[in-house]
């Protein structure tokens, strides 16, 4: 029994027809073809799947499509706009702040979300914000540094 | 010189991963495509009576599904790659049939059109089981008692004596003799993506395409070859990008093989993407060793000898390199230091476990962490300063190439700069004051130090079971742009930028104008892989001498279209330009040189986009003093006006073959302070200096010592796969099985001394797993030496806060 929903994803709303238990990962994923977040653990551990849905990081695995209906989910495809990056990629990029790259696009939604509410985080705070995202690669040493830049970078801003 | 050779370049690799544009396996859409759901034994031991697929093969949207029956005769056993003598190698199908022999192990493979419709099938399938009595306790198993695999009448797979010097007489003439019970416990490697498999099998071109998440793609193809019964020529092996691997992805899987057979059969894409729960059952271990350490020394802290009698954990089965784990750890037992006689001894033993194989450092964490927790014994036996025993056993820098009692030539080494820099870095003496005012306060403070050799650049291939050379083709297109084909497969740790650094500055072009390629054997030479810190000092070298190769040619295509020998001819900065003669530079003076600096190099030489494709033009040469690099690319192809006998074309490939591995080393420092009132241990300092040779790109070096002291975190603090007594999992996710988080780790102060090596030519040594191998004793030991007023002089691993506090309240100070 398949049910319409109404999501709008990266700026474009999308009307679909999907599978109660579908996972709202498994909507962008499969239904989508947005295939940027990841899934990691399929158990809200990992964070890898991180998208915004109305502003707030969630764990896309541990949410369903229909639960979405009419919401406003920004995924990590709609970060940067008009082909700049967002501050948070900027950092990422200049403090060498991934390696595989699997968790990336997770971590830099959570570091995103963490910066709209705390503009100048301190380290400590960092890492308390990111602490729903693990990473297997980078150690956090470089993360830490990557968001830190953002938030220079977010502070710079008019 | 070097532009970009020693920068902190951003990684080219960056922009696609960090816009969520990349291609992992699961990222990878084939129309048609089927998804496969595997059943797994949801006991340790047991007996299959019986697998009725009567109601999953109703469910909807199922096509097909194979047991153990259906394809242990069509598909050959999942390899192991190591020989010892007298091994025991069970067989080791793909899916089981008579028996189970570890939670996860694989029974039936459910194929269906949505991954959803598989996983829903695989719940309808009936196992009939018949429990048997499971194997857990590695020590035990090899005593005796319940046999796994009967054909062998016991559980020891192998048993193994190494090293050299008479290690009785060694013991017998120290002054102090110390044993202690030693344990690295089994470990989970979790990379982030878990595994993923794709295969698409054409039957009109009979060609087999699988994308896997792979560290070797072409090592894969030749196991999968075999197994699967395709050429080896029909069959391609893609690793698109891969989500980390640690070693777990340095191996071949029942399921690489089975997708690639399913979708033989079915003539259609087919797909299986691990879930994590898979991931900790049935993706290979690390770690896995118990032992006991006896370690004799001098009343001033010389060590005589050092013995290591180990049982190491194997699982049920042999994985790619599972039994040559330990061997590896046998091999680095002597650490950084003069020990005249060394012995191991070795137990490998079945359990009903899964495999354990090569988790990022790979026996060497394991030797690393037995030799600095022997070190400290012996200064705690002594009351002498850990720092002072390290020193009184350090080979000097002179002594080098060191031969150890394990039989290795330790290539470079200045042990003591790198302890002499970490401890001012640190400083030690300040910290040794510090601790003994906190003690006064009552507080618990320790100082851990490590100061361990690794071995890399793995390696040369009468060490290895299947080449340990690497390689690469260099070539420079048409229009201009380079090529480098590399057989190493990077995943994660950044070839593509560094290659490209190297590429770049060796050849005089832009980075911009690099691109590296790995990861597709239908694309790339013949490669061995990404693994045992090689892919820099070994496929980094091939990079170097093919480009040497290619230099040499071009030399001699641009001295024809200047008009004279290669001898006139020098290269640099991308172009090729005719020597400068006496008189030349004589005339320079007179400045009837001057033409020749007006002899502008035209850039570029194929404006690419600036009008219609067709034939190239020809570069003119007439009368110039200098050529780029790139127009003898283009003279290259066009080969109208090549000297005699000259290939057309501008290519050179070079497999390289190391003649040792290397051997970076450096000096790990923790300071550690404990709860008392939870038993808790918090960082308060972590400083390294660590030696890789010279360096590519430091920012990238950082990362993987980074990365690496978090996974000796998780060791030492953290991290611990555990079966219960029926050999159920009980760290079956990432609820159960701690992988440290951001909040868990402190701020690491990273420095480096530079000892180049003379087993390349670039220098390099590597560094992929100095981290996890150096910085899990420095934890240890700094945890024991806070302990150390309770009277504490070792405590095992994972050390969890329940165990430090019972330590704290039990005890009279």
């Amino acid at each position: 029994m398949k049910k319409a929903v109404q999501i709008n994803v990266n700026g474009t709303t999308r009307e679909t027809e999907v599978e109660p238990r579908l996972l709202l990962v498994h909507y962008l994923r499969d239904v989508l073809g947005l295939t940027g977040t990841h899934v990691g653990c399929e158990t809200s551990l990992c964070g890898a799947c991180t998208v915004t849905v109305d502003g707030q990081a969630v764990k896309s695995c541990t949410m369903f499509a229909v639960q979405a209906d009419g919401s406003n989910i920004t995924t990590i495809e709609g970060l940067a706009h008009d082909g700049e990056l967002h501050p948070v990629q900027e950092g990422f990029w200049e403090r060498h702040g991934l390696q595989c790259g699997y968790c990336t696009p997770g971590m830099i939604m959570a570091a995103a979300q963490l910066l709209e509410r705390n503009h100048a985080p301190t380290r400590e705070e960092i890492r308390h914000g990111l602490e729903g995202n693990l990473c297997r690669c980078t150690g956090y040493q470089h993360i830490v540094e990557a968001v830190e830049y953002a938030s220079k970078a977010v502070n710079r801003e008019p | 010189m070097a532009r970009y050779v020693g920068q902190r370049v951003k990684r080219t690799e960056d922009p696609r991963l960090i816009k969520g544009l990349a291609h992992y396996v699961d990222d990878i859409r084939l129309p048609d495509t089927l998804h496969v759901a595997f059943v797994r034994s949801i006991y340790a031991h047991a007996r299959i009576n019986g697998v009725d697929a009567g109601e999953a093969l109703k469910a909807p949207g199922v096509v097909a599904i194979f047991t153990g029956k259906d394809v242990s005769e069509k598909i050959g056993p999942v390899p192991c790659a190591s020989a010892l003598p007298e091994l025991k190698v069970p067989d080791h199908r793909v899916l089981a049939t008579d028996k189970v022999y570890f939670v996860g192990h694989p029974i039936a493979a459910v194929v269906a059109a949505d991954a959803y419709a598989a996983r829903d099938a695989a719940e309808l399938l009936m196992v009939d089981y018949e429990e048997l009595p499971a194997v857990v306790n590695a020590e035990e198993a090899a005593q005796g008692g319940a046999v796994i695999h009967e054909q062998f009448g016991s559980n020891v797979a192998y048993k193994l004596t190494a090293g050299e010097g008479d290690i009785v007489a060694a013991l017998a003439s120290a002054d102090r003799r110390i044993k202690q019970r030693i344990i690295n416990q089994r470990l989970a490697p979790v990379a982030m993506e878990p595994r993923g498999v794709l295969a698409r099998y054409l039957p009109g071109e009979q060609e087999l395409t699988v994308w896997s998440s792979t560290q070797i793609p072409h090592l894969l193809r030749t196991q999968l070859a075999l197994m699967i019964g395709i050429p080896e020529n029909k069959l391609r092996v893609i690793t698109p990008e891969v989500g980390g691997g640690f070693g777990s992805k340095l191996n071949v899987y029942a399921e690489e093989a089975l997708l690639g057979w399913i979708s033989m059969q079915l003539g259609r894409p087919a797909k299986w993407i691990e879930t994590r729960r898979e991931n900790m059952q049935a993706t290979i271990h690390g770690r896995g060793q118990v032992g006991e350490i006896e370690i004799g020394c001098k009343a001033d802290g010389t060590v005589t000898g050092l013995r290591y009698n180990v049982v190491a954990d194997l699982g049920a089965y042999h994985q790619l390199l599972t039994p040559a784990i330990p061997t590896l750890t046998g091999l680095m037992l002597s650490g950084a230091y003069k020990i005249p006689a060394i012995q191991i001894n070795v137990t490998g033993v079945f359990t009903n476990k899964m495999a354990t194989d090569a988790y990022r450092g790979a026996g060497r964490p394991e030797a690393t962490y037995v030799v600095e927790r022997a070190i400290d014994l012996v200064a705690a036996e002594l009351g002498l300063d850990p720092v002072a025993v390290r020193r009184r056993n350090f080979p000097a820098p002179e002594e080098f190439p060191f031969k150890t009692a394990t039989g290795l030539f330790y290539d470079s080494g200045n042990y003591e700069g790198a302890l002499a820099k970490a401890l001012e870095n640190a400083g030690y003496e300040r910290l040794r004051e510090e601790q003994r005012a906190a003690r006064e306060q009552g507080r618990i403070v320790g100082i851990g130090v490590s100061t361990y050799v690794e071995i890399c650049a793995l390696g040369p291939s009468q060490a290895m079971p299947a080449g340990g050379w690497e390689s690469a083709t260099v070539r420079i297109e048409p229009t201009g742009t380079v090529t480098v084909l590399t057989g190493a497969s990077p995943h994660g740790q950044g070839q593509e930028t560094s290659f490209a650094q190297l590429a770049a500055d060796e050849l005089g072009v832009d980075m911009g104008d690099v691109t590296v390629v790995h990861g597709d054997t239908a694309i790339v030479q013949y490669g061995i892989g990404t693994f045992g810190s090689r892919a820099t000092a070994v496929g980094g070298t091939a990079v170097f001498v093919a480009i040497e190769k290619l230099k040499e040619k071009a030399s001699k295509i641009a001295a024809h279209m200047l008009g004279t020998d290669a001898a006139n001819v020098v290269f640099a900065e991308g172009v090729f330009s005719i020597k400068e003669t006496k008189k030349a530079a004589a005339a320079a003076g007179d400045g009837k040189a001057a033409d020749a600096d007006s002899d502008e190099v035209p850039e570029p030489v194929v404006p690419v986009g600036e009008g219609p494709a067709g034939a190239l033009p020809e570069p003119e040469t007439e009368g110039r003093k200098k050529v780029s690099i790139q127009e003898v690319a283009l003279a290259a192809h066009l080969a109208r006006e090549l000297p005699p006998d000259t290939e057309p074309g501008l290519s050179a490939t070079y497999f390289f073959e190391p003649k040792n591995f290397t051997f970076p080393f450096g000096t790990h420092i923790a300071v550690v302070e404990i709860d008392r009132e939870t038993g808790e241990v918090k960082f308060q300092r972590y400083v390294a200096v660590d030696d890789c040779g010279r360096v590519i790109n430091p920012m990238l070096v950082d990362g993987q010592v980074q990365g690496g002291i978090v996974q000796s975190i998780g060791q030492a603090l953290y991290e611990e796969v555990v079966y219960d007594e029926q050999g159920q999992l009980i760290t079956g996710t990432l609820m159960d099985y701690a992988v440290p988080r951001a909040k868990m780790i402190p701020w690491f102060e990273l420095d480096r001394t530079e000892t180049p090596t003379d087993v390349n030519p670039l220098g390099v040594k590597g560094v992929g797993e100095a981290g996890t191998i150096g910085a899990t004793p420095a934890i240890v030991n700094a945890v024991v030496d806070a302990l150390s007023p309770f009277g504490v002089r070792h405590i095992d691993m994972p050390i969890r806060p329940e165990a430090v506090w019972r330590i704290i309240n039990s005890s009279d100070e």
